[in-house]
């Protein structure tokens, strides 16, 4: 998803031999779906693992504002322009949240971005892609978004307090953009042959992706279960892979698109569409940095950052100089 | 041209650009929440675009709509001032750029609140609200900036030296201003001004910034459709899609 | 590295709330700029009427419950709103 494939940093899942009297409470009250907040006592593990899928997170809606700013100055109309600048707006403030959440686990946002900028954290492998038609704006808010939604929705029940709440605070504004992304779709897929085309290309592309954003099965992962058992991660890769192409498929047929994936079926049996081999090779190169846009997503980054560092520091100078004046006043 | 449809195209063409502009910057800004603060100015300024040019679009009466005159106008018809065209530079110019318009915008929108086309008065009323926040966000910044670190200083003050030039233009009036203030639609330029460089003085002063002379060369022509080499650039990207696929619906 | 910029808790009373509620947190040089920046990252559908700030390091907390103790009793711009953009009845889950 947007954090994949988290590293919990264990070999195996946590047994009550395995827990301390502390723990064990720990996870009892997990067990018993309350709450952990801030301040609670909570294993290390625990700690390092939210603190990285948290951050990926992240990371993730930060550099995810860059495919979709690449279009929002070639937007068609000012309606579109609008819609689009709002969404890429919504993600920014997303990453605030998360950024916020991952600080109550004793790290700051600044440790946190230094890590992306060292190329150190991960962020998700979808935003590697390049937007290449307005209609991958519509493709994106529709598939992307669409994912995310069916991964974050879940995580509003997560067991992290601050996590679950943010979750719950972006799940409220992602519908939007969702909707935004099928309304473009919609326009396009009804439109003149040129527009249907290039929302056919834009599927075309952008679907195998967004399938290999849920991560590769994990049936057999230590770190899948010990998250499951921690309740950070609350459905498998599989089962929401799954679930998000049966929600699609009925979408893209409305559209009068085609999935680009001759091995789709709909199985009666297990009342779900059966689907093609994905090309894991694809994924875990994206992830190394091999993806078409790795190098300039972080690059742009980089550069904000580092743009960025006079400006900051003279907010900070200016502060300092007003407190010293209060003071001596 | 009716003075008008020329004053109403002025409004939305100034937003537009300007907005276009802040556009450019999304997701590389300096800080998070100063991106998002950013956008929140971009998307204000693109729903005032959206009420000036709507009603330029009624008022010409040829079943243009703001899109068609957003998308299908060429730079010599574009009416913004040349301001809004500055590149945005470093961060400074930017923030710089955008003071000094918002100082004007301010006033200009106090005064038509008190238009008398009642049409005006709406988006005036409409828009204050919001431009007096921007207008107090960029000059707390332009005050932060200035009396900062001595880099942001100087950055500031070759913005503020380098803008300057542009500054001026909003209140050189020609035939269609003199038309609007005759007719009580748009307040008239001495107050407008002594406001624009009385508040300018203040912020700038806090800033520990010098400012340049207001009697200074100023550059003109953006209100005529005499722009700079920019706007072509920024009216190609904006436009393309709407050029490459003429009757298309989005 | 440079100074970061200290962290703010940000609280908002919505319009048709009583009390203030914690909505998440967010860095600003000092406090002035948090109300600022409050108000563009957690009030962008008109979700607050009041904004108070504090610095993280300002809150006093309770301490978390005892070890032994196994359960503790814890406009304008109508398009952002998904009701915004109407789904056709056929297509669902969006």
């Amino acid at each position: 998803m947007y954090a994949q494939m988290v590293d919990t940093g264990l070999k195996k899942v946590r047994t009550e031999e395995d827990m301390s009297a502390e723990e064990q409470a720990f996870q009892a009250r997990i067990d018993a779906g309350i709450k952990i907040e801030a301040k609670d006592w909570m294993p290390e593990a625990y700690r390092k693992t939210l603190i990285r899928q948290i951050s990926q997170h992240a990371h993730s809606e930060i550099v995810g504002q860059l495919p979709e700013g690449n279009w929002v100055t070639r937007a068609p109309t000012l309606k579109r322009k609008s819609v689009l600048l709002a969404k890429i707006q919504d993600e920014a403030g997303h990453g605030l949240y998360l950024y916020s959440a991952a600080e109550t686990l004793g790290v700051s946002r600044d440790e946190l971005l230094a890590a992306l900028h060292s190329g150190k954290a991960k962020y998700s492998s979808i935003f590697n892609y390049p937007t290449l038609s307005w209609a991958d704006m519509g493709a994106v808010g529709w598939l992307v978004d669409g994912s995310a939604i069916i991964n974050q929705i879940p995580l509003c029940r997560c067991s992290y307090g601050p996590y679950a709440r943010a979750m719950i605070r972006v799940c409220k504004e992602e519908s939007f953009h969702a909707r935004q992304g099928y309304d473009i779709m919609m326009s396009l897929a009804q439109g003149t042959p040129e527009q249907k085309a290039m929302a056919q290309d834009a599927l075309n592309r952008w679907w195998w992706p967004s399938l290999m954003m849920f991560g590769p099965s994990d049936a057999e992962s230590v770190n899948s279960a010990q998250s499951t058992a921690w309740r950070i991660k609350l459905f498998s890769n599989d089962e929401l892979r799954q679930r998000m192409v049966d929600q699609t498929v009925p979408q893209a047929e409305y559209l009068g698109l085609t999935i680009p994936d001759p091995d789709l079926k709909w199985n009666a049996e297990r009342g779900s569409y059966d689907f093609g081999e994905i090309d894991w090779s694809e994924f875990q190169n994206v992830l190394k940095g091999n993806g078409p846009c790795n190098r300039e997503r972080l690059r742009t980054r980089v550069k904000a950052w580092e743009d960025g560092d006079w400006f900051r520091d003279a907010l900070v100078a200016h502060a300092d100089k007003k407190a010293a004046a209060k003071a001596a006043a | 041209m009716d003075a008008k449809l020329d004053y109403l195209l002025r409004q939305g063409d100034n937003a537009l650009i300007l907005s276009q502009q802040l556009c450019q910057l999304c997701g590389k800004g300096p800080a998070l929440e100063e991106d998002m603060a950013l956008s929140n100015v971009a998307l204000d300024l693109l729903g005032q675009t959206r009420m000036w040019l709507g009603y330029a679009a009624e008022l010409e009466g040829k079943g243009r709509d703001e899109d068609r005159l957003a998308f299908h106008r060429d730079a010599i018809d574009y009416r913004n001032c040349l301001l809004v065209e500055q590149p945005n530079g470093s961060y400074a110019d930017t923030m710089m750029r955008q003071f000094l318009f918002d100082t004007w915008h301010y006033f200009l929108m106090d005064g038509l609140t008190r238009s008398s086309d009642v049409r005006i008065a709406e988006i005036a009323q409409k828009s204050i609200k919001e431009v007096t926040y921007h207008l107090r966000r960029s000059g707390d910044l332009v005050v932060r900036l200035g009396d900062g670190t001595d880099i942001s200083h100087a950055k500031m003050q070759t913005a503020l030296d380098e803008l300057w030039m542009y500054s001026g233009e909003m209140f050189l009036y020609d035939a269609v201003d003199h038309a609007m203030v005759e007719q009580g639609v748009a307040p008239a330029v001495d107050g407008l001004r002594q406001n624009f460089l009385d508040h300018l003085a203040e912020v700038l002063n806090e800033a520990t910034l010098k400012m340049p002379s207001p009697d200074a060369w100023m550059q003109r022509g953006g209100k005529q459709g005499r722009h700079s080499e920019r706007l072509g650039y920024i009216l190609a990207e904006m436009q393309f899609l709407q050029r490459a696929y003429p009757g298309a619906q989005w | 590295m440079s100074k970061e910029w200290p962290l703010w808790e940000v609280f908002i009373r919505s319009q048709h709330g009583l009390a203030h509620k914690h909505v998440g947190s967010l860095h600003a040089p000092d406090a002035e700029m948090a109300v600022n920046n409050a108000r563009d990252v957690y009030t962008r559908r008109n979700e607050g009427v009041s904004i108070w700030v504090v610095r993280a390091q300002d809150i006093v907390a309770s301490s978390p419950a005892d070890k032994e103790a196994l359960f503790e009793p814890a406009n304008s711009k109508v398009y952002r709103h998904p009701t915004f953009f109407p789904m056709p009845e056929e297509v669902k889950n969006l």
